[in-house]
């Protein structure tokens, strides 16, 4: 009955959009790069009706690629519901520093951004018409036509206008929203970047950003962004093989910090620490691993697993961070230091629902 | 069913079966699966079946630790028609040796049998699809013959190309992608286990049975250029 409901609604909106898609075609460039958005026989009905509707909408040029950067991707909320198959979730880093740059230019806080590293690239506008942007996330000095411009606010762009950055200041990871969103290829319900499943690629020179800009209101912007910082404490929740590891190593792990390796990407943060040792070479079955989950090799050396990580695996895992304190790991430094404390699910819940809670009014209401 | 129930983070729950890994156990695992697909909670994301677990992914913002542990017990207190989760099983071609075997040789010699004995007892059993994972679509088979387990390669490849069926101690299992990989690769399959332009983009599922058979380099390439190959694959609804 819903589901029907449902469908007659995007029926109307499909409706609605292809007067749309009529107006746009004339002066909008046929789309040759994305020819299909892929579906899959899992996703429901109605994002089969969602896909169909939206790709009848045609995305224009919005950016010109002049510098890639060294890793700058498409990443938006993951690849929910595939990982019974094997597919990772993948997505945003910093899924906080995402979601209010999606909600600060008015698009759906699951929407796709582009994931920035480090060194930022070089974009140049090449939409006809002008686009509002938001840049959250790590300070990494950006500059629109070579003057500084302010982070975690929206801001208008021209058509010839350049985005570029400068020295890294302060975070990993900045996001790059567009009021309208960015068309890439979709993969199970997802634009997230995973080149190593073979789901798209990361940017490269002289490529072109395509998206649906729409109108979106300037200035728009958060007063308190978060500060990245060079040391920080995150919360844990023991388990699942609390009984593998012994006491020295327990100890070890929540007592002394930890530095952060240069090897660190989006699969893990591999860290130096004292070692966290095993109680013996007990065996474990692979078993699903999540997002903030810490697992030790027989070397002691910790690895927190991230965005990419994959679906399961073998080693012991001493706990999991928390979710609302992997931003704070996303946006950690090379060298940067880490310490553990524990913590209870139920004090660990009450602080994803206070950060849910704050991005929902920052969304319903633009306040925070 | 025996379970207990461990905190994964603030938003999954892993279900710990008490009993030993066995066919049976997995078959249980999947029954459990489709009943938590039956149930349709609000709030479940998405659950992992593994060898002795299922892991659950929740939103803490929909439901907290307690009642997502209310909701399991009353998930495992369903009844569903144990139809819903018949096994199928599948057959794979396999090319053995060769330039698409090229550690068959090596197993050989580690086991003290000849290649043809190799390819042999790999193709008597039948496998078990405990899980998927590691990559997009590929299947932890259990069921190898402990008379042809290999150590992994002490130095792992930069490359395994996709559809490589592999042993590595006492497991055996296909390359769905390309990907680095330290296992004894002895043939590969032309089949596609996953291929994310279609829309049923994985060839196995966990709880499936499959059996290899070997298959001469050429036949194989010709039916599969031509359209004409067929996956054989058998519903024979049997859960007991």
């Amino acid at each position: 009955m819903l589901l029907a409901r449902l469908a007659i609604r995007f029926e109307r909106t499909g409706v609605k959009l292809e007067r749309q898609r009529v107006k746009l075609e004339r002066r909008r460039v046929k789309l040759e790069r994305y020819p299909t958005t892929i579906v899959h026989q899992h996703s429901s009905k109605i994002s089969k009706y969602i896909s169909e509707v939206v790709n009848r909408m045609q995305s224009e040029k919005i950016f010109r690629v002049i510098k890639p950067g060294v890793l700058t991707t498409f990443q938006d909320l993951g690849r929910n519901g595939y990982q019974k198959f094997g597919v990772p979730v993948s997505g945003a880093m910093d899924t906080f520093a995402l979601q209010i740059a999606n909600i600060l230019v008015g698009n759906q806080r699951s929407a796709a951004c582009l994931e920035v590293t480090l060194v930022g690239p070089h974009l140049e506008v090449t939409a006809p018409d002008p686009i509002t942007v938001a840049l959250t996330g790590a300070g990494l000095e950006p500059k629109l036509n070579e003057n500084p411009i302010q982070m975690w606010k929206t801001f208008r762009m021209e058509k010839g206008d350049r985005l570029s950055f400068g020295k890294h200041q302060s975070g990993v990871r900045a996001y790059i929203a567009t009021a309208g969103g960015f068309d890439a290829p979709v993969f199970f319900g997802s634009k997230s970047t995973d080149v190593k499943s073979g789901f798209g690629r990361s940017l490269v020179g002289d490529d072109y950003i395509y998206g649906y800009p729409t109108e979106a209101k300037h200035g728009i912007g958060i007063t308190n962004p978060p500060i990245y910082q060079k040391s920080v404490e995150v919360a844990v929740i023991e388990g699942p093989h609390t009984d593998f590891f012994t006491k020295q190593g327990r100890y070890n792990f929540f007592n002394s910090p930890h530095t952060v390796n240069a090897n660190s990407n989006r699969m893990g943060y591999r860290l130096k620490s004292e070692p966290v040792t095993h109680e013996d070479n007990m065996e474990i079955w692979s078993d699903a691993v999540p997002f903030g989950g810490v697992q030790i090799p027989s070397n002691g050396s910790p690895i927190i697993l991230m965005a990419d990580r994959q679906t399961t695996g073998g080693y012991p895992r001493i706990g999991t961070v928390i979710s609302s304190d992997l931003p704070k790991i996303a946006q950690l430094v090379p060298q940067g230091e880490i310490r553990f404390t524990p913590i209870t699910v139920e004090e660990a819940q009450q602080r994803a629902i206070q950060m849910e809670k704050f991005l929902f009014k920052l969304e319903r209401f633009k306040l925070n | 069913m025996h379970f207990t129930l461990h905190a994964i983070g603030d938003s999954a729950v892993k279900v710990d079966f008490a009993d030993g890994v066995s066919p049976e156990l997995n078959r249980e695992i999947q029954l459990f699966c489709s009943k938590i697909g039956c149930a349709a909670i609000p709030g479940i994301v998405e659950w992992v079946p593994a060898f002795d677990s299922v892991t659950i992914y929740y939103r803490p913002q929909c439901l907290n630790y307690t009642e997502v542990c209310d909701k399991i017990y009353q998930i495992n207190r369903m009844n569903i028609d144990r139809i819903e989760c018949k096994s199928r099983l599948i057959s794979i071609p396999i090319v053995y040796g060769g330039k698409y075997g090229p550690d068959l040789g090596r197993v050989a010699e580690s086991n003290n049998l000849s290649e043809n004995e190799i390819i042999r007892i790999h193709c008597e059993q039948e496998y078990l699809v405990y899980m998927l994972g590691f990559l997009p679509g590929f299947p932890y088979l259990g069921g190898l013959d402990k008379r042809i387990a290999t150590p992994r390669l002490d130095e792992p490849r930069a490359k395994t190309v996709a559809g490589s069926v592999g042993i590595a101690h006492e497991q055996t299992g296909i390359y769905p992608i390309d990907s680095p990989g330290g296992w004894n690769i002895i043939g590969k399959t032309p089949l596609t286990l996953f291929d994310r332009e279609k829309e049923d983009a994985f060839l196995f599922r966990a709880g499936d049975r499959v059996k290899f058979y070997e298959v001469s380099d050429s036949e194989i390439d010709k039916q599969v250029e031509s359209g004409e190959f067929v996956v054989e694959e058998a519903d024979d609804g049997s859960t007991d």
